[in-house]
């Protein structure tokens, strides 16, 4: 009888309302001590300086379809610069008939890259679709096959360009940077060195520099009469700066697969290869792959940099427009549309990397 | 029966020595690495001669005899004497000492921010933590030369003409020009301040290595840290009182178009500095927060059950073991903003890869241009990280 009463009473009685609710949160997790108290009104006051301004600019003032004239005479934002302008900064000298075929490959490779995003669909199919879709990417840009009307390398512009770069360049850096890899744990000195040096030497230089070399040394180095496209020469300087990064992630997991997989490999017998194809490499490989992804959104990131010698990446095709005198002086409203564009690409790829390193570690 | 067993032994140390070579690891390492290095050095044998023939096919000169020639380039901005009547050598001298410049501002205060806003993504306050966290991603994930166009055309396009500059304080102005600080006026007294300055630092440091030694021996401690941050600021202070406490400022005024006096932070620098110290301490503030997160909590309870006070706390136990975290990834970081500088080419800070470039536009000699810029930024890379594999190995933990 006793208890039960007391039990009733319990419950009757609620927690105060300063610890629970709304009131309870803002207590608990914004003034929680004199501090913070003064951290949080600091804090909101200057939010309240600077949101609000940005908000009339960048919304309320702001024009969207307007002309260039018009925009330098409001105080708003000028979105009309990328409204006008979207399918040069997006498709850049692309022949303006034939710029659905940009867009498919842009289609595909992100719908493909949201379709992996949770690796429960993982499966043979989808690395097989993946292959097949970046060859399509390399059928359907230059075309010149199935009827496709041929369109020129220098053509290639804007965010396809940055796409087929950083794709195709972390396919090809791969394979190579899993054999440095391999060299650099190698028993084998002169092979061992040989790696090193390259991964060292690499990695110590600005990619910048490598571009330079791919822009002015590149046709040096070929013999009389060959001549390679600046695309190509561009993507070979990525190849070459991405692999040595990705050999250091690769050794990284070489490292982190237990010694005990070695020993028990070759008392089974393997020799090297199939040590390291059946045993090692799936092991090492799957451990590496968060910090491979995150090499990738580096690689996308280190794209923009081919502006410096004169590819029409989407940054370049962003600067092409704002030096159009009737959208001069809007760069602040471009940028900002691009760096959307690319955190959009980074932050997914960068968020797949995370959930990816801890559904492995499980 | 003995004899037999030693002579079938034999036997098969007889078949041993005869499997062909192919079977043999050792020879057939032997034989791997020599065909890697025949084909390395086949590769570099043909690139060499097809770059001999170019060479001479376009009549390109070869060598670094053009270091001593005129240069016959302004360059906005120089830390030395430098005009283009100079050498080539002094043009790139020059460019070095702005990367370093860049550099070393940049890293200082990338570290600085960095740990500000890893400390703050790790405030109990939520609204801190939010932003901070906004501010790491936001800042990760948008590729480094765009931010410096961005902070470039903010520069161009938003900030005002000098006549209608920001003012803070009537003495600092921003306007499209850069950033216009005042200086103060040169006096004798500052080099006395600057021998104070590291007559004091030089004090703290024997001071601490004294009071380490006396709280071995007799367990008795010294507040180091107060004291030395007296005689690191307060003998400069010292100092400046002694010379008669001058407090003259030579405040940049506007005169015809633009500003004199002061001292200028150039749209360029200002731009390439705003944003590798944002892009960069975007990477730290994460680093900071990691290594922070990795010392459990056990540390600082047991630490706090000796008895230890929460600053003692903090500087024992948990910030040795937190910086072993930290040190490795920070430096890479550090290297990266070194190396990230070249970027400046793109918004036309006269960095070593500008002037550089330039040189080989005139020049037309690219190899020995490339070859320099590599070798500059080799040497950069060599230097931090053999000074940081030297801080990691006396931070490293000591195991008996």
């Amino acid at each position: 009888m006793d208890v039960s009463l007391q039990q009733t009473s319990a419950m009757d009685v609620k927690p105060p309302v300063t610890s629970v609710g709304v009131l309870g949160w803002v207590r608990q997790n914004l003034f929680n001590g004199p501090l913070n108290s003064i951290l949080t009104i600091v804090v909101v006051l200057v939010l309240v300086r600077i949101v609000p301004p940005l908000f009339k600019w960048a919304l309320v003032d702001s024009l969207w379809t307007s002309s260039g004239a018009a925009c330098k005479a409001t105080t708003g934002a000028c979105w009309s610069v990328l409204t006008h302008n979207a399918r040069f900064i997006l498709f850049g000298f692309y022949p303006h008939d034939q710029q659905w075929r940009p867009l498919c490959c842009v289609i595909l490779i992100v719908g493909l890259f949201l379709y992996t995003r949770s690796p429960n669909r993982w499966s043979k199919g989808l690395a097989i679709a993946w292959g097949v879709s970046l060859v399509a990417m390399g059928i359907l840009m230059p075309g010149g096959v199935l009827g496709l009307q041929p369109v020129e390398p220098g053509q290639w512009s804007g965010i396809s360009l940055t796409l087929l770069l950083s794709l195709f360049g972390l396919t090809v850096a791969y394979p190579l940077g899993v054999i440095l890899a391999l060299g650099r744990r190698s028993r084998l000195p002169a092979i061992k060195a040989m790696s090193v040096l390259y991964i060292e030497l690499i990695r110590g230089v600005p990619l910048i520099s490598m571009l330079f070399m791919a822009s002015v040394m590149f046709p040096l180095f070929l013999p009389e009469g060959i001549t390679v496209n600046k695309i190509l020469r561009a993507q070979a300087a990525i190849i070459l700066f991405t692999a040595a990064y990705i050999a250091e992630v690769v050794r990284g997991g070489l490292q982190a697969v237990p010694r005990g997989q070695y020993e028990a490999a070759e008392s089974l017998g393997l020799d090297y290869y199939q040590k390291m194809r059946l045993i090692i490499l799936p092991q090492a490989l799957k451990i590496v792959i968060p910090p491979t992804v995150g090499i990738l959104v580096s690689a996308f990131k280190d794209t923009s940099l081919v502006v410096i010698i004169g590819l029409f990446d989407l940054l370049k095709t962003t600067q092409v427009t704002l030096s159009n005198p009737e959208w001069m002086g809007f760069s602040t409203e471009a940028f900002l549309f691009i760096a959307v564009l690319y955190f959009l690409g980074c932050f997914s790829m960068s968020s797949f990397s995370r959930r990816l390193e801890k559904a492995l570690a499980r | 029966m003995r004899h037999l067993v030693k002579e079938s032994a034999t036997d098969g140390m007889g078949e041993a020595a005869r499997v062909p070579f192919w079977h043999d690891p050792a020879k057939r390492g032997m034989i791997y690495q020599i065909v890697a290095l025949a084909v390395v050095l086949l590769a570099g044998y043909w690139v060499f001669s097809n770059t001999q023939t170019n060479l001479r096919k376009q009549s390109i000169a070869t060598g670094f005899s053009f270091i001593e020639r005129e240069a016959g380039f302004e360059i906005g901005e120089h830390l030395i004497d430098y005009s283009a009547a100079n050498t080539y050598a002094r043009a790139l001298w020059v460019g070095v000492l702005n990367t370093l410049k860049v550099a070393l501002i940049g890293n200082l205060l990338t570290i600085v921010l960095g740990i500000l806003v890893g400390v703050a993504r790790l405030s109990s306050n939520w609204l801190v933590s939010r932003l901070a966290a906004g501010y790491i991603e936001v800042l990760q994930n948008i590729p480094v030369l765009l931010q410096l166009f961005f902070w470039y055309a903010i520069f161009h396009e938003v900030l005002p003409y000098p006549r209608e500059s920001l003012a803070i304080a009537g003495s600092i102005f921003l306007n499209n020009r850069g950033l216009y600080l005042p200086v103060p006026v040169p006096h004798p007294i500052h080099a006395f301040m600057g021998i104070a300055l590291l007559v004091g630092l030089a004090a703290g440091f024997a001071m601490r290595r004294w009071a380490v030694r006396r709280q071995e021996l007799t367990g008795q401690s010294f507040p180091v840290w107060s004291a030395s941050a007296a005689l690191v600021l307060g003998l400069p202070l010292l100092a400046w009182v002694a010379g008669g406490a001058p407090t003259d400022l030579e405040i940049p005024r506007l005169q015809g178009f633009n500003f004199q006096g002061g001292v200028n932070v150039s749209p360029e620098f200002g731009a390439l500095l705003l944003g590798l110290v944002l892009y960069t301490s975007a990477f730290v503030a994460e680093i900071v927060r990691a290594g922070i997160q990795a010392i459990s909590r056990g540390q600082t309870e047991a630490a706090m059950s000796l008895g230890l006070k929460p600053k003692l706390v903090l500087t024992l136990i948990i910030l040795p073991q937190a910086l072993r975290v930290i040190i490795p990834p920070l430096t890479s970081q550090l290297l990266n903003l070194t190396k990230n500088s070249s970027l400046a080419i793109a918004i036309g800070y006269p960095d070593f890869v500008a002037v550089a470039n330039t040189t080989i536009n005139q020049t037309g000699q690219a190899i020995e241009g490339v070859a320099l810029i590599m070798v500059v930024y080799l040497v950069f890379s060599l230097l931090t990280s053999g000074f940081m594999n030297w801080y990691n190995k006396k931070m490293a933990l000591v195991e008996r």
